[in-house]
């Protein structure tokens, strides 16, 4: 094959140098693949806790029931010794759950028994932070066909009990 | 590409436009993921895991974000506290917010990045000083689960 010289007299053909740019395009590739994390998504509880105001439950107000008493006893490793709620012994957070569901039934929304209820949590000192979001999750909400069903979202803490001697 | 080389000593000039374009992809992936908030994210901190912690909808107003380490000490900004030594540091972090028009420490959220294994009473204790500060809203963290923990139970 014959390929025609169409280049017109006084007109340079210009070669673009690649290789710089190459160069330059590898370095920034392996410095994303060397700094890029997986970061899985995190997401909150919202509590509001005003120093002088201990409950958000107003005593005037006749329609506000007084809190839910959670207890989270802890072994001496931090682990989960038990859960009490109301002087009722509970075996697993599933079971906590039930229970506040139990109380404040499927009624949601404004007025309704859920948005006035408030939960307490009563804390030993060295139980561990896990099992603390554990029992938020159990008492605040549920998942139903991917969307979040918010149960109780009034909670609290109890000044944590320490371990005699802790 | 050039034509019409003598004696069939062809150069083979491989075309590198597909390799430039697919390389010029990968580095638009890793940039748009790139993560540029880790002074937020330490990594030592092995969050709690909930389904119900989904990410905020919105940006939080003023946050604040504390890091509580299994050992208990306090990761606040580029400084690693104690309980004792958090509350200079909040109490300046309050001052900046008190004068910066538009905010208020009220309002502002102390986002709470709690170790799993970390005491609960010590969480306490820093919302204490949190709240002897003067702030009032908290946001405990936690890693976003999947799968129906709470399904299993509904």
């Amino acid at each position: 094959m014959r390929v025609r010289n169409v280049q017109r007299h006084g007109e340079e053909n210009i070669e673009l140098q690649m290789t710089p740019m190459i160069d330059i395009v590898f370095q920034l590739l392996v410095f994303f693949i060397m700094t890029f994390k997986i970061v899985s998504p995190e997401g909150d509880f919202n509590i509001r806790m005003p120093k002088d105001a201990p409950s958000e439950a107003r005593p005037s107000d006749p329609l506000m029931l007084p809190p839910i008493q959670v207890r989270l006893a802890a072994n001496s490793d931090g682990t989960l010794a038990g859960i009490t709620m109301g002087g009722r012994t509970l075996k697993t957070f599933g079971a906590l759950h039930l229970a506040i569901r139990e109380i404040v039934g499927d009624d949601r929304g404004p007025g309704s028994i859920a948005e006035s209820t408030e939960v307490e949590f009563d804390c030993d000192y060295q139980l561990k932070f896990e099992y603390v979001i554990q029992a938020i999750t159990a008492v605040s909400g549920y998942v139903r066909d991917n969307r979040i069903i918010k149960v109780i979202e009034k909670i609290k803490f109890k000044p944590p009990r320490r371990a005699p001697g802790g | 590409m050039r034509f019409g080389r003598k004696g069939g000593a062809g150069f083979a000039e491989g075309d590198m436009t597909p390799m430039i374009d697919m390389t010029f992809q990968l580095i638009a992936f890793f940039m748009v993921l790139v993560n540029f908030s880790e002074a937020d994210q330490n990594q030592r901190i092995r969050l709690p895991s909930s389904e119900l912690a989904k990410p905020p909808d919105g940006p939080v107003q003023s946050p604040i974000t504390l890091q509580l380490t299994d050992k208990g000490t306090i990761i606040f900004g580029p400084d690693e506290t104690t309980l004792a030594g958090l509350r200079p540091l909040l109490a300046r972090e309050r001052t900046v917010i008190d004068n910066t028009p538009g905010r208020s420490t009220a309002e502002a959220t102390v986002i709470i990045r709690a170790d799993r294994n970390a005491q609960t009473g010590r969480v306490q204790e820093v919302i204490g000083v949190c709240q002897d500060v003067g702030f009032e809203k908290f946001a405990l963290r936690a890693k976003q689960e999947e799968a129906g923990l709470q399904g299993g139970r509904t």
